[in-house]
């Protein structure tokens, strides 16, 4: 309703009578004098200290031994169901043995729930808050992907951790659907008992595979 | 009055003097919520204590909210323009009769009866799920302590964690005898381990999940300059509305707006470490209109004013509308912890509900929501953990001494209303007594305060209380031994 629209931009105008004419938005100083890392160290490291600081599982690996990671781990769940994105690379799952769910065409919310993980890429991993950001990018998949399965194993380069929250904002591209990821889902709302697994997927098992 | 203002206090609630003595006489409440308060407080010192700029971000976080609302017209415009740009509707709604209306209308649009909804203090302070039900729309809470609330036809009372009023015998008790009346019935051995009760919410949840066609949220931020909405959570409730139903309607309110999308990299600091007082919350969602291929393909943002705007105009209270709702001042709170989130009668509970209620709906219009600038010692802990230094304090000064103009002539005695409101919190005028001497201590003592004195009938009454003035830090340590008793 245009109606409401003018009416309440008229009364914000007459509520600020008190702001010169003439100032600009810019005008109002905002002094940026916080740091853009507080990480010390080696960054990596610290990313795996936070992210199982959430009681996820962090495996690191070289290049060449992270399908037989990621295989292991899927066994070790119990995943013979495996939501694969467009554009993973097919060499992380080469000694995966278990059956794919592709989402070409896009797998209907009961598909998904009825599977037993995903596998995705990641867009960055934030060290200091062990945060694993997803864009939606190649090897992510749409949002849903990462959501509804019970078990997410998510796969981070070293090359992409970022120190701390500033510098991974920075690198973020707004268009994009954006999720930032810090342990499994958990909930502190009984009696302030921590229990993970509320609605998202119940594991987060991240490989990071260095070099 | 209209009656859309009462939403923000609930119906019939009595004054916060009245409501609190009640309150105290409820023991496991009492327990309930210093058990809590006492472990989120530990927590988040410990939290901001790693960063060692925290006072750096909470400066800027400040400065960003004042242009903020220093240019609210100019940044609500833009905001409109980008998210407009990016595939999303923006609805504009002066009170919460014309935002459920909206709602209610897009709901019905899409031919659903039945709407699955992120927690959100917004759409609590609008009333919307009795909107909606009124039009024969049923909305489900999916947070754990919001669905909690819901099914027992409650009132949260914590604006983090809703539900702390209950045990969790209590809350296996609730998901018994109610869930089966609303969808997937709770396990008939149901055990009240919380690891079973959050599995009971889950299936109870997710069926609903799976099948939604339409979901309602609120927001944290949304950036002018890109369009870009947030909402953080804990649960992933939050990412199932967000992300599996067709269409998405978020009802903001005029404050969330931030100036850009890099000014997240301060609130994404600021907000985890004071509310949960975690590094970061589990999940945190960022969406720009309508992606194809991924999420709700129609995507709605109502921005409502509901009060705001008169918050706005009162040059000395708008920086009430700079909260980010992390609920650091509740839980430091020595009146909070006593009395509970429901004794304050509103949506928004504690120093910043004392501060953000009688704003919204106007001072001098409601009995109820002018008792509770009084609802307070003046110790100025709210003020030292509020991330984004609302100086609360300072506010509710400057509000009692409104309420007391607004009543100049008539009744209640601002004079009473002061005495009762913190007074009957600790028991004894003397506990008060102290209570507000060691605050005043703290160099925030009503009277005294950066040379102002409070104007009219409240001016004698400060008088007669100006004392002389120790360190912060011994209100602090006396806190805590009375707290022990
Ligand atoms: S007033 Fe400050 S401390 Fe209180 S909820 Fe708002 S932002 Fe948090």
């Amino acid at each position: 309703m245009s109606g409401s629209k003018d009416a309440i931009l008229a009364r914000i105008r007459s509520a600020l009578g008190d702001v010169p004419r003439g100032e600009q938005s810019e005008d109002v100083e905002v002094t940026r004098a916080y740091v853009d890392s507080h990480a010390t160290g080696d960054v990596v490291d610290l990313f795996v200290e936070r992210v199982e600081d959430y009681r996820a599982t962090v495996t690191r690996v070289g290049e060449s031994d992270a399908p037989a990671a990621i295989a292991r781990i899927l066994g070790e769940h119990g995943v013979e169901n495996l939501v694969v994105p467009p554009g993973l690379p097919e060499e992380l799952l080469a000694a995966y043995q278990g059956s794919r769910l592709s989402d070409d065409p896009p797998l209907t919310p009961a598909e998904l729930d009825a599977s037993d993980g995903v596998i995705t890429l990641a867009a960055q991993g934030i060290a200091l808050t062990g945060t694993i950001v997803l864009d939606a990018g190649p090897g992510q998949g749409r949002r849903a992907l990462s959501l509804v399965p019970d078990l997410h194993l998510c796969v981070v380069r070293a090359s992409q951790v970022a120190a701390d929250v500033p510098l991974a904002v920075r690198t973020l591209v707004p268009a994009r659907p954006t999720t930032f990821i810090s342990g499994p889902s958990a909930t502190s709302d009984i009696e302030l008992d921590r229990v993970e697994g509320v609605h998202g997927p119940r594991t987060l098992a991240v490989v990071l595979i260095s070099g | 009055m209209s009656r859309d203002d009462v939403n923000v206090v609930w119906l019939g609630s009595p004054t916060f003097p009245k409501a609190a003595h009640d309150a105290l006489q409820d023991t496991q409440l009492r327990r309930n919520l210093k058990h809590a308060t006492t472990t989120i407080r530990d927590k988040r010192l410990k939290a901001v204590a790693e960063l060692d700029d925290w006072e750096t971000l909470r400066e800027a976080g400040s400065q960003i909210k004042d242009r903020v609302m220093r240019h609210l017209d100019e940044y609500l415009l833009q905001l409109e323009a980008s998210v407009t740009a990016a595939g999303g509707v923006v609805h504009w709604a002066q009170d919460a009769r014309e935002a459920n209306a909206i709602v209610s209308k897009l709901v019905r649009a899409k031919g659903a009866t039945e709407v699955v909804k992120i927690k959100s203090m917004a759409t609590q302070e609008i009333g919307l799920n009795e909107a909606l039900e009124d039009d024969g729309i049923e909305a489900t809470e999916t947070d754990l302590a919001e669905l909690i609330v819901q099914l027992n036809d409650d009132r949260p009372s914590h604006i983090l964690v809703p539900a702390i009023h209950r045990n969790r015998t209590e809350i296996r008790d609730i998901f018994k005898r109610e869930m089966g009346k609303h969808g997937i019935a709770a396990p008939e051995d149901l055990t009240d381990e919380p690891r079973a009760l959050a599995e009971a919410a889950r299936v109870h949840l997710r069926e609903k999940f799976l099948r939604a066609k339409v979901a309602i949220s609120g927001a944290n931020f949304a950036c002018a300059d890109t369009g870009t909405v947030g909402v953080v959570e804990s649960e992933g409730n939050g990412r199932m509305c967000l992300t599996l139903p067709e269409t998405l309607i978020t009802v903001m309110g005029l404050e969330k707006v931030l100036p850009s999308f890099s000014d997240l990299e301060v609130f994404l600091q600021l907000l985890p470490r004071s509310s949960t007082a975690e590094r970061m919350n589990p999940y945190t969602s960022l969406w720009t209109g309508v992606t194809p291929g991924d999420g709700p393909q129609e995507f709605h943002l109502i921005l409502l004013d509901n009060g705001r705007t008169k918050t706005l105009a009162d040059v000395e209270g708008r920086s009430a509308l700079h909260c980010i709702r992390c609920s650091a001042c509740l839980n430091v709170c020595p009146v909070y912890e006593r009395t509970g989130g429901r004794s304050y009668g509103s949506v928004y509970p504690g120093p910043i509900g004392a501060v953000l209620t009688p704003q919204l709906v106007g001072v001098g219009t409601s009995e109820h929501a002018d008792s509770l600038p009084f609802a307070s010692t003046l110790c100025g802990a709210c003020y030292d953990a509020c991330p984004v230094r609302i100086d609360i304090p300072e506010m509710l000064v400057h509000l009692r001494a409104k309420v007391v103009d607004s009543h100049r002539g008539g009744v209640p005695k601002p004079e009473a209303l002061a005495m009762k409101g913190a007074q009957v919190v600790f028991g004894s005028p003397r506990r008060l007594a102290m209570a507000e001497r060691l605050g005043a201590m703290a160099g925030r003592f009503v009277g005294i305060r950066g040379g102002r004195w409070l104007p009219g009938p409240a001016r004698k009454w400060t008088g007669a209380r100006d004392v002389p003035v120790p360190a912060r830090e011994s209100f602090r340590t006396w806190w805590r031994k009375a707290g022990r008793r």
